[in-house]
């Protein structure tokens, strides 16, 4: 009782401490201030009636939507005299794992930056400026030249340092057991099976209602849209975060997804954040990074060749390079198991006063990073509503799909969940795939890094995303990734070289993921 | 990818025949028409793909001629707010005979841009936007000089049309839609909408200062294609179902059930504008593309009718729209005499206009102005077409087998 009780009041004091720093708590003193003036408020029970005042003016709500959205980020202290690291990633072998990554990284940025003799950043003359302003909302018409440049690394480059990992306590003995895992990790992480996933996606089960199932044209409306509906417009009057992340489970309508979204990221349009977005915007404006060209490259290779995003092409860029200034991105990284790269000021190496972290978000992009915008332009118009969305959304989960941690929804698991799965509940394909050299993962894997963006029909992807808003977790993208494994095995049984096996998963976008899904969970014997 | 030749030859018991004189079946181009029609005996069941006298339609000189007329006749006949249904064509202007009348309109609002377009020519060419009358002075001069020849009538005409400046823009980029109607027959009206269609983007972001870029405002593919930023791969074009999609996202599906609803008074005007101008031949049927531009206030424009819309696939997903955009046209024209006639949706098509309107709800009597009245369109929904013709084809079986 005594150990909750402590932890409880550790939480609280955390939650306290990070939310006096925010814009929200100035906000609430002005009003508190401001409340004075009213005659409700009397000076004998200034402190109750304040707290009214607050509820019934939905300052209440407000605070309290910021609390939910605290609790949903940041994990939970799991010991007050852990240090820091810990928060970031408890396990040592995966920190190690990931600092060596980190520098493979570094290096090959940095190599690229000396081959091609472009600073790491630069000012932007004057004149460069003016044209970049003009330009501003139709970026993609530039063409400047690429070729020289390659992104630093593709998703199969770190799957392949995946595939290294070991926890160097654990023993796995050469003799194969039933225990033996099968597939490409080799690290013993914890992750769910069947049961635990039926009970975890208790809301995605054959008798709840769900958008992209019971709202096909074969279904009337009135058995379960209209009332969907009706429930989706009430949570959004009342702004609750909380009640909007249970109502998102089902799916959200396509009419409320951009409010709906914003809501459960906890994302408000104030003037301060269109200012902050215009900050960002002079940034850009005024320096060139070379981050910025590995950018441009990313999103002509990938978002500019999709049949779908290649009339976003702009936004992209609007959103990207911006990104990539946004300093308080860094404060992700007190949870992320990676680390933003340090550089020097030239001829100042080693001397921490003259590090600075480059880029300034400390995120480095890599091959395919562009298509995790590219389906939000589908919701937002305005480019500061789509940047603060694709920014909280990278800091509570597109992150984990890229560094290496033993968090439940970080990529190493979701990959070990999708090969338990495949092994455990279609152990013949799995065998038969991984005798004929293809290893179910390598064709999974680059639809997870990417959430499966590019790789489904955008109504069917935003369905997906509505999930993991809801659940706050990624794991069903490794669910899906089993399921449609699981929807293909006959054409898999039958093919015999990995390039077939390829082919037959090549094109997804005639899948509907709300009925794989639901039979890959609830419907399966298990 | 030769959709058409596919789609034909893959019909089962469908066969190809050289001779001219064997044919059911014609598919062919309006040049042919024009020259042979008038002196081909044709038996009753015989069918072939245009009316003599598309052009009506589809010439744009003479398709505001006949909308004019519609119009008045609406005016006079149900008032003032009916007739104002028609007014989705952009204020055109036939030249160079109308030339008076359309410096007169030209005066009245000094500044808006107006666009040149040839009256018979597709694929964008010979279209050019101008805003001051010395640009089409030169140009007339330029056209008088070739035919001073008073036995020569002049090649071509043109149309001068008022420029929608502020369409709609996706990513900044301008765009038309390309909608397909059946018409089966004309007298009784009977026309079928599909559900597939597709959005083609202009390859260039959209700004009214560069007139001579006609990258920029044309939308057409085939303009597109020679366009400096073109990407075949890119193909330029969504499906409209995604289109659908995208605007439901952004503006609620009641505004675009709106926009839809608009855009199905805008086929049905215009076909029953030249109802009883074209020659409606039993042996005729017609697939045409219609061109569509979305402004800024969701209202659609039409841009033209095309009696002969391009059946060239232009990606594997163009493939596939047009091979059962032409199968289903196939079956609703029905060589096979498999239907009954009282079919409201067969494959991707649904019955839109049969001598009046066609309501969506099964078995409801078909009168507008009943309360829950809803027009059986879908355009840009979900094509299941297969599973409806397996259906179809299937109760029309047992159907046959039981009466038999």
């Amino acid at each position: 009782m005594l150990q909750e009780e402590s932890d409880l009041s550790l939480m609280i004091a955390q939650i306290v401490q990070k939310l006096k720093g925010s814009n929200l708590y100035a906000q609430l003193e002005r009003q508190a201030w401001a409340s004075l003036q009213k005659p409700e408020i009397r000076l004998e029970s200034l402190k109750e009636d304040i707290k009214e005042f607050f509820k019934i003016s939905g300052w209440e709500k407000k605070l309290q939507n910021a609390v939910y959205s605290e609790l949903n980020v940041y994990p939970l202290p799991s010991h007050p005299a852990a240090p820091p690291e810990h928060l970031k990633e408890p396990l040592v072998y995966m920190r190690k794992a990931q600092g060596s990554w980190e520098k493979r990284i570094l290096k090959s940025l940095n190599s690229m930056c000396t081959e091609l003799s472009i600073p790491l950043a630069r000012k932007r003359p004057v004149g460069q400026q003016k044209e970049l302003l003009n330009k501003w909302n139709e970026m993609g018409t530039d063409e400047p030249d690429l070729s020289l440049f390659r992104p630093v690394y593709a998703p199969k480059d770190f799957l392949e340092v995946l595939i290294n990992l070991r926890n160097p306590n654990y023993e796995n003995g050469d003799s194969l057991s039933f225990r033996t895992h099968l597939g490409l990790i080799q690290v013993p992480l914890k992750v769910k099976d069947i049961p635990d996933l039926k009970e975890c996606f208790i809301e995605l089960g054959l008798n709840t209602g769900q958008l992209g199932i019971d709202d096909s044209t074969q279904v009337p409306p009135e058995l379960f849209e209209n009332e969907h509906v009706r429930i989706g417009q009430k949570v959004l009057a009342e702004q609750d975060s909380a009640a909007a992340q249970q109502y998102i489970r089902q799916g959200s309508p396509t009419a409320l997804r951009a409010e709906l979204w914003a809501l459960i990221l906890n994302i408000s349009s104030q003037p301060e954040d269109i200012l902050y977005y215009e900050q960002l915007k002079a940034n850009v404006i005024q320096h060139d990074l070379l981050v910025d060209s590995l950018i441009y490259k990313d999103v002509k290779l990938t978002a500019s060749n999709d049949d779908y995003y290649f009339v976003f092409e702009d936004y992209l860029y609007q959103v990207l390079l911006c990104f990539s200034r946004d300093t308080s991105v860094l404060g992700h990284f007190a949870y992320n198991s990676a680390s933003p790269p340090k550089s020097y000021i030239r001829g100042k190496l080693g001397l921490e006063e003259y590090a600075v972290f480059y880029p300034p978000n400390g995120v480095i992009p890599f091959h395919g990073f562009s298509m995790y915008v590219a389906p939000l332009c589908f919701l937002y118009h305005e480019p500061y509503k789509l940047y603060q969305t694709f920014r909280e959304m990278y800091v509570r989960f597109f992150f984990r799909l890229h560094s290496i941690s033993s968090h439940p929804s970080g990529i190493v698991s979701l990959c070990l969940l999708f090969e338990t799965l495949l092994q455990t509940y279609l152990p013949q394909l799995f065998y038969h795939l991984r005798e004929i050299g293809a290893q179910p993962l390598r064709i999974s894997f680059k639809w997870m890094v990417r959430a499966f963006s590019g790789y489904l029909a955008t109504d069917q992807l935003l369905l997906l995303w509505d999930r993991i808003l809801g659940y706050n977790s990624l794991e069903i993208l490794a669910v899906l990734a089993a399921a449609v494994f699981a929807f293909r095995a006959v054409n898999l049984m039958e093919v015999t070289s990995l390039a077939a096996a390829e082919a037959v998963l090549a094109d997804l976008s005639t899948l509907k993921v709300m009925p794989l899904l639901q039979i890959f969970l609830f419907a399966t014997i298990t | 990818m030769n959709t058409l030749m596919d789609v034909l030859r893959n019909r089962p018991g469908w066969v190809e025949v050289k001779d001219e004189g064997e044919w059911d079946f014609y598919w062919c181009d309006v040049s042919w028409l024009r020259e042979n029609f008038d002196h081909t005996y044709m038996d009753d069941h015989v069918r072939i793909s245009h009316f003599r006298n598309h052009y009506e339609l589809t010439h744009k000189n003479y398709m505001v001629k006949n909308l004019k007329r519609f119009r008045r006749q609406l005016e006079r006949e149900a008032g003032k707010l009916e007739a104002a249904k028609c007014d989705f064509f952009p204020k055109t202007f036939e030249m160079p005979c109308e030339y008076h009348l359309f410096v007169e309109e030209f005066r009245k609002h000094p500044g808006i841009t107006w666009i040149m377009k040839p009256v018979a020519r597709s694929q964008g060419k010979g279209i050019f936007l101008f805003r001051r009358l010395k640009d089409i002075m030169d140009w007339r001069k330029d056209t008088r000089s070739s035919d001073d020849q008073k036995d020569e009538l002049p090649v071509e005409n043109y149309v001068a049309q008022r420029y929608i400046e502020n369409p709609y823009l996706i990513g900044g980029r301008k765009f038309d839609l390309r909608v397909y109607v059946l018409v089966t027959s004309y007298l009784p009206l009977r026309a079928w909408l599909y559900r597939d269609g597709f959005t083609r983007f202009s390859n260039t972001r959209f700004t009214l200062s560069s007139i001579d870029d006609q990258y920029v405002h044309l939308t057409n593919v085939a303009v597109q294609k020679t366009s400096p930023d073109y990407h075949p791969k890119k193909g330029c074009k969504w499906m409209l179902q995604r289109f659908r999609q995208y605007l439901a996202s952004k503006h609620g599906p009641q505004v675009v059930e709106a926009l839809f609803s608009d855009m199905d008074n805008i086929f049905i005007k215009s076909l029953q504008s030249v109802q009883k101008v074209i020659i409606s031949d039993k042996h005729c049927f017609e697939l045409y593309g219609y061109d569509i531009l979305i402004d800024q206030d969701l209202k659609p424009w039409l841009l033209e009718v095309n009696a002969s819309p391009s059946l060239t696939a232009s990606s594997p997903e163009d493939y596939e729209l047009k091979t059962c955009l032409l199968e289903d046209t196939l079956h609703v024209v029905d060589m096979e005499a498999r239907l009954t006639g009282k079919e409201k949706r067969v494959g991707g098509f649904d019955l839109m206009w049969n001598d009046g309107p066609v309501s969506r709800e099964e078995g409801a009597p078909d009168l507008p102005g009943m309360g829950n009245f809803v027009t059986n369109t879908h355009l840009g929904c979900v094509n299941d077409r297969k599973n409806q013709l397996q259906q179809l084809f299937h109760s029309l079986q047992t159907q046959k087998k039981a009466s038999s």
